[in-house]
């Protein structure tokens, strides 16, 4: 071992790492206090089956923001992945027209791929040709989503078409849990795991907090931002073909508006809109609370027409609290800092 | 890129530009697009012999009013480095609005004046988050988005409210008899006030500078909620119907308008008049396109080539400049 200089750690790491927690823990508490007072109304809302639903009906959107999170990180954002997930669900089903037999796997990674492909003219116009995110992926939003229209020409992809053993898959549980939970949750592990570990990864939140920093730091600010790019494209191709597995029949609208779904997910996780901060693990939370609520409005018999009010609510109330904690972090570590320059 | 090497000199990038570079690029942009506009009538001319008649210029400006009409205070907004996605949720929650008061015996006139007041008070609380809590606007607006969507939805419900006094039904006709449609004809008397408010008198050119941009922006705000509850009212009226569904998903064609109008997003530059080329040629390109038969989705490929095009051309075009710089300064030290 390479003996380390004793160094206490910056508080203003810990102190970060502390909200991290914190934010995620408020999600958790947030889930478990919907749960329990939904329960109160309605016992059959810890049933199996609605439990089930809780874990599955999030899984694609979970998927979607594990890499929009990425991108997100680094201060920029990718709007296509509504249109991405539906063109490789349209695609994925329509290999499956033409090779039934197709092994689950080939499917997958077909899915992954197109989603790639997508992600990489996203990360080469935004990191090489140094154009605006949004703007580009407002494009690309457009263009693909015109091309699925093309490619599907009026002609849905229908559930008979597609073998029962990848059928399986969106509708399937290993150990009682929803076989498409345990992908999103393998996802988030990874890409998780990896986002905490790995200079890359680390280099993804540098390059958010202060780019022009991050070039001086000598981060390969182009490369790390088309890397975002494509695994949040692989990561929405990926979900496309989870879409189809969990619906097993596809039109041309397939995802669309989902954009600004994902968007929200990772927000309401605590992800900083302006890069930077944030963890995967807390969008997938997000993304798991939205939809908990929106079971709980169901369960409780509260009209559905109350469920959109309710999410916009609290985006709101998630951007308005991260400001609150993240000016008195700021507070906190400027009186510490005057502290440590007084000693 | 082609231009690897030039892209390695961050100090390149950051060169301060000149006021009167920034100009000629800005007027280098809006002529582009007009020529792009006439390209378009041309094209429209070559696909269908009935595309350059008083008919086709009649349906264009009915279908693209409300959106056209949102473009203005979205321009206003971007030009204040900020940007507005619940703007097709507050057309919808107007809309919804004036479907629910009509339907409980309100007479038409005050509810539309609530709508409006919705829309003003939708505009300031977007302001406020924005201005006062200082909270990032892309993120607020998609809560609101989904926030003035939810409210429509509990309003007015999977309810559709027609019925409608006759005359508003004349909004969707031509005016006198005239080819032009009643949206047009708003928009462009907008467009005016918008372009020489912005452009001619000094509270607008403020708009472009830096400092006064929070209470630009709040007002931006409450001006973007007013305009888009007007343009949900419109809606209601020239589809005689309104449900809580109306208008989904047009906030993304609002800003695409925008942007390949040349405001820049990263706000500081745009002007009205670049806008309403925009959606001149976006109308007209809707329209040949229509004629031929294309889809509405598949058209939605065109739109995403121009916004594509329009950040890229300032862009390879600014290389180009960056390139032949360097080539100077290369071969002056060489001699």
């Amino acid at each position: 071992m390479i003996e380390q200089p004793v160094t206490t750690p910056p508080a203003g790491a810990s102190l970060v790492t502390k909200i991290l927690r914190f934010r995620e823990l408020a999600i958790v508490v947030a889930i478990v206090l919907v749960f329990v007072l939904t329960y109160f109304k309605n016992s059959s809302f810890a049933s199996t089956a609605s439990i089930q639903q809780m874990l599955s009906g999030p899984s694609i959107i979970i998927m979607l923001a594990v890499g929009e999170t990425l991108v997100i990180v680094t201060r920029n954002v990718d709007l296509s992945v509504g249109s991405v997930l539906g063109l490789s669900a349209y695609l994925v089903g329509d290999l499956f027209v033409h090779y039934p037999h197709l092994p689950v796997v080939v499917a997958l990674l077909a899915g992954l791929l197109i989603g790639l492909a997508c992600g990489v003219v996203n990360g080469v116009i935004v990191a090489y040709a140094r154009v605006p995110a949004l703007v580009v992926t407002l494009g690309m939003l457009y263009i693909i989503r015109g091309i699925d229209a093309i490619v599907v020409n009026g002609v849905q992809i229908q559930p008979s078409q597609i073998p029962q053993s990848f059928v399986n898959l969106g509708a399937g549980s290993i150990i009682g849990i929803p076989t498409l939970f345990w992908i999103a949750a393998a996802a988030v592990a990874l890409v998780g795991y990896v986002m905490r570990t790995f200079r890359p990864a680390r280099e993804l939140y540098a390059i958010g907090s202060n780019p022009e920093a991050a070039v001086l730091a000598g981060v390969r600010v182009p490369r790390r931002v088309f890397s975002a790019f494509a695994i949040s494209g692989a990561l929405a191709g990926l979900g496309g073909a989870l879409w189809l597995a969990e619906f097993a029949t596809v039109a041309s609208t397939a995802g669309s508006g989902y954009e600004l779904n994902v968007v929200a997910a990772v927000v309401v996780g605590g992800v900083a809109i302006f890069g930077g901060s944030g963890t995967v693990l807390g969008a997938a939370l997000g993304a798991l609370l939205l939809n908990t609520i929106d079971q709980a409005l169901v369960a409780s018999r509260v009209s559905s027409f109350w469920n959109q009010a309710v999410a916009g609510l609290l985006l709101l109330v998630a951007i308005a609290f991260d400001r609150y904690v993240s000016l008195r972090a700021e507070k906190i570590l400027r009186v510490e800092g005057a502290h440590r320059d007084n000693a | 890129m082609t231009t690897p090497e030039v892209t390695l000199l961050p100090e390149a990038a950051q060169e301060p530009r000149t006021l009167n570079s920034l100009m000629r690029g800005a007027t280098r942009w809006e002529s582009g697009l007009v020529v792009l506009f006439v390209i378009s009538l041309i094209y429209g001319w070559w696909v269908s012999p009935y595309f350059l008649n008083t008919e086709t210029f009649f349906f264009a400006g009915l279908n693209f009013g409300e959106i056209a009409i949102m473009a203005l205070p979205m321009t206003l907004i971007i030009i204040t480095g900020e940007i507005d996605l619940s703007v097709a949720s507050m057309l919808g929650l107007s809309a919804s609005t004036l479907g629910y008061l009509f339907m409980h015996g309100w007479n038409i006139w005050p509810a539309m004046g609530i709508c409006l007041l919705v829309g003003v008070v939708g505009g300031a609380l977007n302001g406020f988050l924005v201005t006062r809590l200082g909270l990032p606007s892309i993120a607020v607006t998609i809560g609101t988005l989904t926030l003035y969507r939810g409210i429509a939805l509990i309003v007015l419900g999977s309810n559709t409210a027609v019925g409608f006094p006759a005359w508003t039904q004349k909004l969707s006709l031509p005016i006198g008899s005239t080819h032009i449609a009643y949206d047009f004809a708003i928009f462009v008397v907008l467009a005016l006030i918008f372009g020489v408010v912005l452009h001619m008198t000094p509270v607008g050119r403020s708009i472009y500078a830096i400092g006064l941009q929070p209470e630009t922006a709040y007002f931006s705000g409450v001006i973007s909620g007013f305009l888009c509850a007007f343009a949900g009212i419109l809606y209601t009226f020239q589809q005689a119907s309104s449900a809580s569904d109306t208008g989904v998903g047009l906030e993304l064609n609002v800003v695409a308008i925008a942007l390949f109008g040349g405001v820049s997003i990263f706000g500081g530059r745009g002007t009205i008049f670049g806008v309403f080329v925009s959606v001149a040629i976006f109308a007209s390109l809707q329209s040949s396109l229509t004629a031929i038969n294309v889809s509405g989705q598949a058209q939605s490929i065109v739109t995403g080539c121009l916004l594509l095009l329009s950040v890229l051309i300032p862009n390879i075009s600014e290389s180009v400049t960056r390139v032949r710089t360097l080539l100077r300064r290369r071969t002056s030290e060489a001699s």
